[in-house]
């Protein structure tokens, strides 16, 4: 009787009752991690913050009337305060999100993707390109990362494009390394020998065989160092070499209060604030998805 | 007719010890020949670490050789291209020990089979799901099983995908590598049965890889034995059971637990380990263990020779230089 059942459901319909399930597998995993849930609902507030930011945001981050400077946080309607020239601080960090958001984001995904592109490379083809692009890595990582940073947005000049490349490059060796050492366990897998066997062209393995197994870390890495973006965004553009004001970033607000950090507090704490947040809940979200999905993805 | 023939096949592992230190050559297949007959079942025997597994992967080109020949259908494997190698792997399959480890998590059954396919470009796309579902009955699961991962069946069922994976491009020679040694004894028998279906079926050949003897004895026709990467006797089945001549043989078909309780056997045990493959002894290797060593045992190497027709083994005691004792 019940295989007739299962045979006679017709496969759309199987497999959107498998795609439905996934998503719930997803949130019964995460309702168990409170750590998970955490850090999963911080992005989920920050991407909407900076989706939806402009109309969410009770003043205009750049306008700036000056006879309203330095109000101390809850007067008039400023729930933050305003800083040396009378803009909204609130505001400011909404807007200051997004900048966050596509830095991190843009540049864990272009380091990324270079770092797993040179990574599967060495640890796949092995011999001299291996050697040879294991030896680069090894000579950048021996430069302290904001320094390697700081010296290429120099180089490159101010904006936002220009900072999400520097950090790219200073980023994609960490990516290099651990994708490589993945690679490097998989194809010692006895999978690999049994598509050598069947006869797959070696290409065919990397991208059939290969990839798909080492997904995961990626995912994992990719989230991870977001964070350690957005700090670096923040530290750059408070040394004066990242986003440059008016535009709103967290780093450059750190940067102009720290001048008044004596008499005006709030200036420098909300921004530090949203940045500790934002490390905060990448991080515990990433440190969720390693543990959940590192086992082997036994549940699957 | 021989289907495949193994001339002075060498493996050699270089190990490097140390900056200053000599390398150390592990010889973990040493001069070994044989021949496989079409339609046969040639097995392979040894304890582990004796170098049978390697032997399998070198027919197949899966792993490097030092020297040798290996003579398939009269082709020289070692000689040929990558890409003519991988063209014949279509006629050439293997079957892996651990159905665990052999099978891609990440790709659905479906996917698995559907690949030596691809590859090869046998049959029509159409076609190749309907030779699919017919593989997959053969092996005894079902069109349901198409879209689940390997996680999600027992060892059993992995390592009949393993072999269903390995038929459906119809080879003519298979290497079994332990197919069922990692698999419960109640299922073994169903795999093993399943192989020898599929031999009878599609005219299979089998290299067939084991420890493990009362397999052996099941379903293969000829067997070699091998001690430290070498052949020490190789002759028909019924006749190794029956009629061991060299005292390593003597003392592993000793070792199979008798089949009646009431069977008295005698148990040859062998003194010592296994030695150190990287630093074997002189002479006949087996000679640290042998229950009938002689001098001349450490230190000449005993050739494999035809003692009875059909019968070949390495041993003094079966040489001229008997007398000597």
């Amino acid at each position: 009787m019940e295989t007739s059942t299962i045979t006679t459901t017709t496969n759309p319909i199987d497999s959107k009752v498998q795609k439905k399930s996934k998503f719930k597998f997803f949130f019964r995993k995460l309702s168990k991690s409170w750590t998970g849930m955490l850090g999963f609902g911080i992005i989920i507030i920050l991407i909407v913050l900076s989706l939806f930011g402009q109309w969410i945001a009770p003043f205009d981050p750049m306008d700036a009337p000056l006879r309203d400077r330095l109000l101390p946080p809850l007067t008039d309607g400023h729930i933050l305060g305003t800083d040396q020239l009378g803009r909204d601080i609130l505001s400011r960090l909404i807007a200051g999100t997004k900048v966050s958001m596509i830095i991190g984001l843009a540049t864990a995904l272009l380091a990324g993707v270079v770092g797993t592109i040179i990574g599967v490379t060495a640890g796949y083809f092995r011999g001299w390109v291996d050697v040879v692009l294991m030896r680069i890595v090894d000579v950048q990582l021996s430069f302290p990362f904001i320094l390697l940073v700081l010296v290429v947005s120099a180089v490159l000049g101010a904006g936002l494009t220009n900072i999400i490349i520097s950090l790219a490059v200073g980023g994609w060796v960490i990516f290099a390394r651990v994708i490589r050492s993945e690679v490097l366990a998989i194809r010692e897998k006895e999978f690999i020998t049994a598509a050598i066997a069947t006869g797959v062209p070696k290409l065919e393995i990397l991208v059939r065989h290969i990839l798909p197994n080492i997904f995961t870390p990626i995912i994992i890495l990719v989230s991870l160092q977001m964070g350690t973006y957005i700090i670096a965004e923040a530290s750059v553009s408070f040394l004066g070499f990242g986003v440059q004001p008016p535009t709103p970033a967290w780093g450059n607000m750190l940067n102009e209060g720290k001048d008044y950090i004596f008499g005006s507090w709030w200036l420098i704490t909300f921004p530090g604030l949203a940045i500790v947040l934002t490390t905060l809940g990448v991080n515990l979200f990433g440190d969720w998805l390693r543990d959940t999905l590192d086992p082997e993805l036994k549940g699957e | 007719m021989t289907l495949l023939e193994v001339k002075n096949l060498k493996k050699y592992y270089e190990i490097s010890q140390g900056l200053f230190k000599p390398k150390v050559v592990v010889k973990a297949v040493d001069n070994v020949s044989f021949s496989i007959k079409k339609g046969e079942t040639f097995a392979l025997v040894g304890e582990s670490g004796c170098g049978k597994s390697t032997t399998g992967k070198t027919l197949l080109r899966l792993t490097g050789t030092t020297s040798g020949e290996i003579l398939y259908k009269g082709k020289d494997l070692l000689a040929l291209s990558a890409e003519k190698m991988r063209s014949l792997r279509a006629e050439m399959q293997m079957v892996f020990q651990d159905p665990y480890a052999s099978l891609n998590p990440k790709m659905t059954i479906k996917q698995i089979l559907m690949e030596p396919l691809r590859v090869h470009n046998k049959f029509q796309p159409e076609e190749r799901l309907e030779k699919i579902l017919k593989i997959l009955e053969i092996v005894g699961l079902s069109k349901e099983h198409l879209d689940r991962h390997p996680n999600e069946f027992s060892g059993g069922q992995r390592q009949r995908i393993g072999i269903a994976r390995a038929v459906i491009l119809n080879p003519d020679f298979i290497v079994a590598d332990e197919p069922v040694s990692a698999l419960d004894v109640s299922v073994q028998s169903q795999v093993i049965n399943l192989m020898l279906e599929l031999q009878k079926e599609f005219g299979l050949t089998y290299l067939f890889i084991s420890h493990d003897l009362s397999v052996v004895e099941h379903m293969t026709d000829r067997v070699a034995v091998m001690y430290l990467g070498k052949i020490v006797e190789l002759v028909d089945t019924e006749e190794l059971f029956a009629n061991p001549k060299h005292p390593y043989t003597q003392a592993l078909i000793s070792a199979v637990p008798a089949s009646h309780p009431k069977e008295v056997k005698e148990r040859i045990v062998l003194k010592g380990d296994v030695p150190n493959p990287a630093n074997p002894p002189s002479g006949c290797t087996f000679h640290t263990r042998c229950p009938f060593a002689m001098d001349i045992c450490k230190s000449v190497v005993p050739a494999l020779t035809e003692i009875e027709s059909g019968h070949i083994t390495s041993c003094h005691l079966y040489t001229n230089n008997k007398e000597e004792k």
